[in-house]
């Protein structure tokens, strides 16, 4: 048998929390073999992370713990003096981490970055360094390696900032190279590039990889066995198509029912709820088609027409415009009661503003919105203020949505109160209501937002935004910040409340898996506009767009069968939306391939897709 | 980075127009003849009328304004209504005694400061942290005319190690033992400053990412301190100690009383005595100059400090 | 998480947890408020009037009428230094009362609507920030006559931007939290956001920095004294103490240390006081303790 590079025997990792140590990764043990690449999965407060930064010692010595064995081909890096486990990283082990924007030091070149770890474990003086550094710029295909070389990292992308973390790593050939979430903050173009780098790098290399991520789509796509964790414990350990096949654990079940898989839908006409998964047993309910809700006879809710929303970037002497971002251009599209029209697209591509434009959060350039038939740009304060009653907004982060200073009650009865809906008693039990009605107890009113968890305060915004008896909610993300089998719950109850109320929801998301699930029609948004919008079996079966077929081609799909598909390496980067002033869009036109089904005619910038 | 600059040069004109235009109408709108003030109550009828015609308060506001904004931009800045000399000459004569203390007592801040405050953080919740802490703290709690006066009561008057009266100098040494006593005084209370923001500043960046990214690839602790991490806290020091530059300059005033020391604070003191109120007009301007010309070098450290800024 | 991010009763039992953990905070508040004990019940403790002058007994050291001596003019030391603290005390919370009640409007204003109207009044600010307190505080009491409530006005004035920066970061913080943006999108109206939604969220930190401000605000009154441009002779100031003593230094310096000591005790008190308060209430601080 071949000895593994990595072996970690019995981990415990504690941290102190008011005096008091608490464990937070429990006897955890795994090997990893030469070439072999193991995901560690699980959701947040799973201990992951925690398992990587122990393995490297990178924890605050002050506050953490770490016992048991971690041997790197047979040393025990718990053993060493600081000194020796210096030598160890960057060198033996290397690490990428999550957040690209961040993790590299902004007031040092790049190429001096990565020419770092050569100069102190290999000795090289600055100008050899950098000579090699600019070599594994090429490798990690950063474009125009030669002339950024010198830049800093403020001029990069987030996709080619993990390039740079990446070369930075692969410097002094490590052994293990530990990834620890490096594609989450990125886009899912993006996120395909760097996961498809990684594979290609580590076989030239012959490098082992632990991946640590708590997408499923990731794991099945990069690893050969796979660790699930869940709260601090190892509950399964096997090969990655075992694991999906046949998973043993109740906890495995239920994590891999709340992931939607990509094409899964096919042939279903309506969305369908997330399959209930009992974490103690890990017996499973059937899920069912939702009813039909959309009111398609009836004058549309909301119609957009040639929506545009552009931003001013000022700068220079006279803090002229200099540019301008095009955040959304020339948009239309209609939405019933009773529909969920899902806006996917990558960052910057204009989703996030369309929603905050329909309920006029930022003020609207040009174009038309009709809601219940009347025209919001030509309402006063007041007008403005009645119909916000009737359109309302979730957003992304459950943390920051709720004032942390008003109880929940407090909190749920103040738009009623505010909007002269009811008295104070009656308020208070209209609020009971809305906390029943999405799933928690109304006994919580009492209780201030720090007392709930994600999940549960993404219920509690639901419930704010039902207060006043909206009928269109825009939900920017809504479930994008919540863990998996939480996010399962949320999209759960937003189906029954749309099948209750009839509901109508503009769902913006980049979460194209989950959008599948939950939408009845799809429009695509690229660079401001909406190139692709048709119901969404068409847009997933019978994709048009170029960009359209690249976004679904970069999602990842659980499923290692697949695992052996390569997507060729690329390096292109997302655009950006800012124009010089005077750029004048161009005016694009629609074909219609079947009914309700519209595409934009690619223009002259797809002919080489 | 030219574009940069040339804004904040436009800015700098801003302000001292708009601090030119605030000091000529306090001047005349504040309650009380400014002649009668000068001359005090006994003055007779007469004599005002004629210091109203010495100070040109006669003639038409529009036109007092344009020339005092005229005479400003050529360095008329009027005559010292006490000494009779011109206000520029009065103010060239002390302004170099200002400069070297403040430079002084800004060097010895920094040279003190910088390495505490990195102490102290790295050293966080340990004994030289909570050390440096009180010693800041109470540095910066020193009134300075208190901290002066313990100085030269102890090194001048008990000691006799500096002189009482720091205006002599005879040759680099006494230049020197005169700088000394004042620069230490305003230079410890400056220390107090920068190591509590170079302290926070510091916490600050070694918990950001870069810095575990550094210690994932292995550089030394050493390296990580004082290249990775103290170049990133360097920014805001150098915005904060732009901010503190008010701090010093108050400071510095009540420095030169307590060290007998010729200075622009010794200056603006006499005149607020004297009444001598077109000194004072100078002083005003004087001061918003030295302002602005340290605000636009905090500008230009900033930006070389920090390459993000010449995105802007 | 951030401070901003806890509700009212868990915040102050946090906050306590973290001033009980810097014990130097507790001697900081307890010195100061026996300075405030001191100063109000000053006419019942003092030994003698502060300012009837005894010609045969100047300059006397310590004894059992005068226990901190006699200055120039014979007046008992230790009852000046008594009623000088209500001077100095009075002016300071006055004006910082003040200073923060205007700053703290005119930040949350610039920082709540943005765009022009904050650039213009900050860079306002910023330049009042960077122009040398004292010297301002000194024009305006010498235009104006050192009298009580000039005084006031001119440390007020000086402190207004430094109150409006406090107000302005956090209010901006706050204001692109979701919850606010929740809030516009429920129909809610900019006062009702403003004062109900965003001032209990960064009150704390405007009180800490009161503290802060205070400490220097006395700072500032005894300095001015010091100067000259305090309260006029022969009522007592801890400044105006200084600057007798300070003028007979060669023969009888030990006039200015007791006054002197009074105002770095005070003013090192507060600063202990609010720097322990700072670091219970900093979001990126807490949790770390």
């Amino acid at each position: 048998m071949i000895p593994p590079v990595l072996s970690i025997q019995g981990l415990t990792t504690s941290f102190r929390v008011d005096g008091v140590w608490r464990p937070v990764v429990e006897n955890l043990s795994f090997d990893v073999g030469p070439r072999e690449t193991v995901a560690i999965v699980g959701e947040s407060g799973s201990g992951k992370s925690v398992t990587a930064l122990s393995t490297m010692r990178l924890l605050p010595a002050a506050n953490s713990r770490v016992e048991g064995r971690i041997l790197l081909q047979g040393r025990d890096l718990l053993a060493l003096p600081e000194a020796e486990m210096r030598q160890v990283r960057g060198n033996d082990v290397a690490m990428i981490f999550q957040e690209p924007m961040t993790s590299l030091n902004p007031v040092l070149t790049v190429g001096f970055q990565v020419a770092e770890a050569l100069v102190y474990h290999r000795g090289m003086n600055q100008a050899a360094a950098e000579a090699e550094a600019l070599r594994l710029f090429e490798r990690v295909r950063i474009p125009a390696a030669r002339s950024r070389f010198h830049e800093y990292p403020h001029r990069f992308s987030g996709g080619m900032r993990q390039r740079v973390m990446i070369a930075m790593a692969l410097a002094c050939k490590p052994k293990l190279l530990i990834a620890d979430e490096p594609t989450t903050a990125l886009d899912v173009t993006i996120q395909a590039q760097i996961l498809e780098l990684v594979k290609m790098l580590q076989e030239e290399e012959g490098m082992s990889v632990l991946f640590i991520t708590h997408d499923m789509g990731v794991v099945a796509e990069i690893a050969d066995r796979t660790v699930v964790m869940y709260k601090g414990l190892a509950v399964e350990e096997g090969p990655t198509a075992e694991v999906f096949r046949a998973p043993r654990a109740p906890y495995t079940r239920a994590l891999l029912s709340a992931v939607p898989e990509l094409g899964s839908m096919a042939g279903r006409a309506r969305p369908m709820r997330f399959p209930v998964v009992d974490i103690v047993t890990g017996g499973s309910d059937q899920p069912v088609e939702v009813p039909d809700t959309v009111a398609a006879a009836e004058r549309p809710l909301l119609e957009v027409s040639n929506l545009v929303t552009r931003f001013d970037i000022r700068g220079g002497i006279l803090s002229r415009v200099t540019g301008r971002v095009h955040a959304v251009e020339s948009v239309s599209f209609s939405l019933h009661a009773g529909e969920t029209l899902a806006l996917v697209g990558e960052s910057g591509c204009g989703k996030s503003t369309t929603g905050r434009s329909i309920l006029r959060l930022v003020p609207p350039s040009a174009g038309r919105i009709m809601f219940e038939g009347k025209d919001i740009a030509s309402l006063g304060r007041t007008g403005l203020r009645a119909m916000r009653r009737r359109m309302q907004m979730i957003f992304q982060d459950p943390f920051a949505s709720l004032n942390p200073r008003r109880t929940v009650g407090a909190a749920l009865a103040e738009p009623i109160t505010v909007h002269g809906l009811a008295g104070k008693a009656e308020a208070r039990e209209r609020v009971a209501e809305l906390l029943r009605k999405v799933g928690l107890s109304p006994d919580m009113a009492s209780r201030y937002p720090h007392e709930f968890s994600g999940g549960q305060r993404q219920r509690l915004c639901i419930a704010r935004a039902l207060a006043l008896e909206p009928r269109l909610i825009v939900a920017d993300e809504a479930v994008s910040a919540l863990d998996v089998s939480i996010k399962a719950q949320v999209l759960n109850l937003m189906l029954d409340l749309q099948a209750e109320l009839g509901l109508a929801y503009l769902f913006i998301s980049h979460d194209i898996a989950v959008v599948e699930r939950v939408s009845h029609r799809i429009a695509v948004m690229y660079m401001g506009e909406v190139v692709e919008i048709g119901p969404r079996a068409a847009i997933f079966e019978a994709p048009q767009h170029p960009y359209t077929k690249r976004l679904m081609a970069a999602v990842p799909v659980p499923d290692p069968a697949r695992r052996a598909m390569r997507r060729g390496l690329s390096n292109d980067e997302i655009r950006s939306p800012v124009r010089a002033p005077d750029f004048v869009p161009p005016v694009r036109t629609y074909r219609e391939v079947a009914p309700g089904h519209v595409v934009q005619v690619a223009g002259e910038e797809w002919d080489r897709a | 980075m030219s574009a940069f600059i040339v804004k904040r040069l436009g800015f700098a004109v801003i302000t001292l127009w708009a601090v030119l235009t605030l000091v000529f109408f306090i001047v005349r709108v504040v309650p009380g003849d400014p002649a009668q003030v000068v001359l005090g109550d006994q003055a007779t009828a007469d004599a005002i009328a004629a210091m109203r015609v010495r100070l040109g308060l006669d003639r038409p506001l529009v036109l007092q304004y344009a020339e005092f904004l005229f005479g400003a931009l050529r360095g008329d800045w009027g005559i010292s209504l006490v000494t009779g000399r011109p206000v520029l000459v009065e103010v060239m004569d002390v302004l170099p005694w200002t400069l070297e203390l403040t430079v002084a007592s800004l060097f010895i801040g920094a040279i003190i400061g910088i390495p505490l405050g990195v102490w102290a953080a790295v050293n966080r919740n340990r004994i030289p942290d909570y050390v440096t802490r009180l010693a800041s703290l109470l540095g910066l709690s020193f009134p300075a005319f208190v901290s002066g006066i313990l100085l030269l009561i102890l090194f001048a008057i008990q000691l006799r190690w500096f002189p009482v009266i720091s205006a002599q100098a005879e040759g680099v040494g006494g230049w020197l033992r005169a700088l000394a006593l004042p620069a230490f005084n305003l230079g410890l209370i400056m220390a107090a400053y920068i190591t509590r923001v170079t302290r926070s500043a510091m916490l600050e960046v070694l918990s950001e990412d870069f810095v575990r990214t550094a210690r994932a690839k292995g550089v030394p602790w050493r390296v990580v301190v004082w290249r990775h991490a103290l170049r990133n806290a360097l920014i805001p020091v150098i915005t904060i100690v732009g901010l503190y530059l008010g701090v010093l300059i108050g400071n510095s005033v009540l420095t030169e009383i307590v060290f007998n020391r010729p200075g622009l604070g010794k200056l603006i003191v006499g005149a607020l005595n004297q009444r001598d109120y077109t000194m004072l007009q100078g002083m005003m301007v004087i001061y918003t100059l030295v302002v602005i010309v340290v605000n636009l070098l905090t500008d230009l450290a900033y930006g070389a400090a920090d390459p993000r800024v010449k995105l802007k | 998480m951030s401070a901003t991010a806890r509700p009212r009763n868990a915040a102050i039992a946090a906050t306590i947890r973290a001033f009980n953990a810097n014990k130097t905070s507790w001697f900081g508040l307890g010195v100061f408020i026996l300075v405030v004990a001191l100063a109000i019940l000053a006419p019942w403790i003092a030994p003698n009037d502060p300012i009837e002058q005894d010609i045969f007994s100047k300059l006397q050291g310590p004894s059992s009428t005068y226990p901190l001596g006699t200055d120039y003019f014979g007046r008992c030391i230790l009852s000046r230094l008594l009623y000088g603290a209500r001077y100095s005390l009075l002016i300071g919370v006055v004006s910082t009362l003040a200073a923060m009640l205007i700053g703290s409007t005119i930040g949350i204003l610039a920082g709540w609507h943005g765009g022009r109207f904050d650039v213009i009044v900050m860079q306002a600010m910023d330049v009042m920030l960077a122009f040398p307190a004292l010297i301002l505080g000194l024009i305006i009491v010498a235009v104006l006559g050192p009298t009580l409530t000039n005084i006031i006005v001119a440390i007020a004035f000086t402190s207004i931007p430094a109150f409006a920066r406090i107000a302005r970061a956090p209010t901006i913080s706050v204001k692109e939290r979701e919850y606010v943006e929740a809030c516009r999108a429920l129909g809610f109206s900019d006062a009702r956001i403003m004062f109900l939604h965003i001032l209990p969220n960064i009150f704390a930190e405007i009180l800490v920095m009161s503290s802060l401000w205070l400490a220097s605000a006395i700072r500032t009154e005894a300095s001015l004294a010091f100067i000259g441009l305090g309260l006029k002779p022969p009522t007592p100031t801890w400044g105006g103490m200084i600057r007798e003593g300070f003028e007979n230094i060669l023969d009888s310096y030990w006039l200015a240390l007791a006054p002197g000591t009074a105002i770095l005790v005070v003013v090192f008190a507060l600063n202990l006081l609010g720097d322990g308060l700072r670091d219970a209430v900093d979001p990126k601080l807490k949790g770390e303790q």
